[in-house]
């Protein structure tokens, strides 16, 4: 019979959080910022096929840091609550605060249950009908989940980027603007020039025609906007 | 964790990875959504879809349905949609009992959505062929009670750059069709209409003409096919497929092709 040594819960939690910051820290960046037609999602991503970007519904999509096999499991279980959602009830029902919630409450439980936390942080945005309609939810790896406004940042330089994206943000950039603004900071952030096909860029934008919303930016889109 | 699906077990035993399916997750985490059989025929007369017709032209492929829906000697409906894009460059048309029929293409939609957001990548046309033949040899203890679905399937091969076709049987049989098919009670006279007419390398507007004259065609020898009704503004439910996407026809395009083949609205 093994006895387990008492630790203090406040030890424990301070160590898997630390042990969480770590993980987090060694990875990359993501800046999620709302702009004039919706909600842009930028990352610097060496992998042009391993997202850290992606959609989740029609209005509404998903970018991770952190552990790549752990976040993609939240984006895979996401994608399979918002389905399910939308099939039992109706397109129009599924939401980005109740996905948030249901995030927030698997990361907590798995935080404080399992042997080791999630070394991850998401964001959840969801394009609104109108400038002010948009939503962005913000959920760290101990389900604690924060809603943000105009933009956010998370990931290895979270704040040296967030500081970065809050000198020069605006209200009412345009995606141009947006995206230059954003792979700007990224560099800054990073503390080298960051090229058109290192960033991974994704939009909701609510002035596509089409039932969904999502969007993925190619690389000459990208290397076109920087360069203009 | 108590009823939020957020993290539905995978089957035990099952493939490492994430199993794409929206079916197979349905079933695992709310079988009641989907329809099942009682084990009761139903003596209740339940709507019934009649027409459909699909064929291919010099750059994708044409489907149209007709829209009258009946229950017994009864017209059920007279707008009825039959024909669905499936997704941007698939479609899929219905004849069988409507409501197992609505079903069926809403879960085939979801199914190839699903898939394409969990791995990533759209499913080849060969792909969905083949799922949605799963999708009705499941359906075939219904069936066997009289709710019978038979679709049309179609789309852009974006490998082999081509519009392709394929029919079903109500076990799930799955059969690749080179030129043009129809389905439904009027099926035999769209046929023979589509026999007459078609030929390779139509351009659009012809092949709009030819889908909407096998369906006059068809309206003409069959009760439960309903025919265009200008005055109504009832036309047929036309989808085009080729490389830019899934297109629905408007109905003053369908209306010039309904005076195409009925002579300049006379």
């Amino acid at each position: 019979m093994s006895f387990m040594p008492y630790v203090p819960p406040e030890q424990r939690i301070k160590d898997l959080s630390d042990f969480a910051h770590k993980g987090i820290a060694r990875g990359k960046s993501v800046v999620g910022l709302e702009y004039t037609d919706g909600v842009l999602f930028i990352a610097e991503n060496p992998s042009a096929t391993l997202h850290k970007i992606s959609e989740i519904y029609d209005r509404i999509a998903f970018a991770g840091v952190g552990k790549y096999s752990e976040f993609e499991d939240l984006r895979i279980s996401g994608v399979r609550h918002a389905d399910l959602r939308g099939y039992s009830y109706g397109r129009d029902d599924v939401r980005a605060r109740d996905l948030a919630n249901a995030y927030s409450q698997a990361l907590s439980t798995i935080f404080t249950q399992q042997l080791k936390p999630y070394e991850v942080e998401i964001l959840v945005g969801e394009v609104g009908e109108d400038d002010g309609g948009n939503e962005i939810y913000h959920v760290l790896f101990d389900g604690t989940v924060t809603d943000e406004h105009g933009h956010v940042a998370i990931g290895g330089h979270a704040e040296e980027l967030s500081n970065a994206v809050q000198e020069a943000y605006q209200p009412g950039w345009d995606l141009a603007t947006a995206v230059r603004q954003a792979v700007g900071a990224l560099s800054t952030a990073e503390g080298r020039e960051i090229e058109a096909e290192q960033v991974e860029a994704g939009v909701l934008d609510r002035t596509r025609p089409q039932r969904r919303k999502f969007r993925r930016l190619s690389e000459d889109e990208v290397a076109t906007i920087l360069a203009g | 964790m108590t009823e939020g699906p957020l993290f539905p077990p995978e089957p035990s035993g099952g493939p490492i990875g994430a199993n794409p399916s929206f079916v197979d997750l349905v079933r695992r985490s709310r079988p009641e959504t989907l329809p099942t059989a009682t084990g009761i025929t139903p003596d209740v007369a339940s709507p019934h879809g009649t027409t459909v017709v699909a064929l291919k032209f010099a750059t994708g492929v044409v489907f149209g349905g007709d829209r009258r829906a009946t229950e017994g000697f009864t017209i059920a409906d007279e707008r009825m949609e039959k024909v669905f894009a499936a997704d941007d460059l698939s479609v899929i048309a219905i004849a069988g009992a409507a409501g197992q029929a609505i079903e069926i293409v809403k879960l085939f939609q979801l199914e190839l959505e699903h898939y394409e957001k969990i791995t990533g990548d759209r499913l080849s046309l060969e792909g969905k062929a083949n799922r949605l033949a799963q999708m009705i040899r499941g359906n075939l203890p219904m069936a066997i009670q009289g709710l019978v679905v038979v679709p049309l399937f179609g789309g852009f091969d974006e490998r082999r750059e081509e519009g392709r076709i394929f029919y079903y049987d109500a076990t799930g049989g799955r059969w690749e069709e080179d030129d043009y098919h129809a389905t439904g009670s009027g099926g035999r006279p769209a046929r023979s209409s589509l026999k007459k007419r078609w030929r390779p390398g139509l351009d659009r507007g012809e092949a709009l003409e030819v889908a909407v004259e096998a369906l006059v065609d068809a309206s003409q020898e069959d009760a439960a096919t309903g025919g265009p009704d200008p005055t109504r503004g009832i036309f047929p439910t036309v989808v085009v497929v080729t490389a830019e996407g899934a297109e629905s026809v408007g109905s003053d395009e369908l209306r010039s092709a309904y005076e195409g083949v009925v002579g300049g609205g006379s």
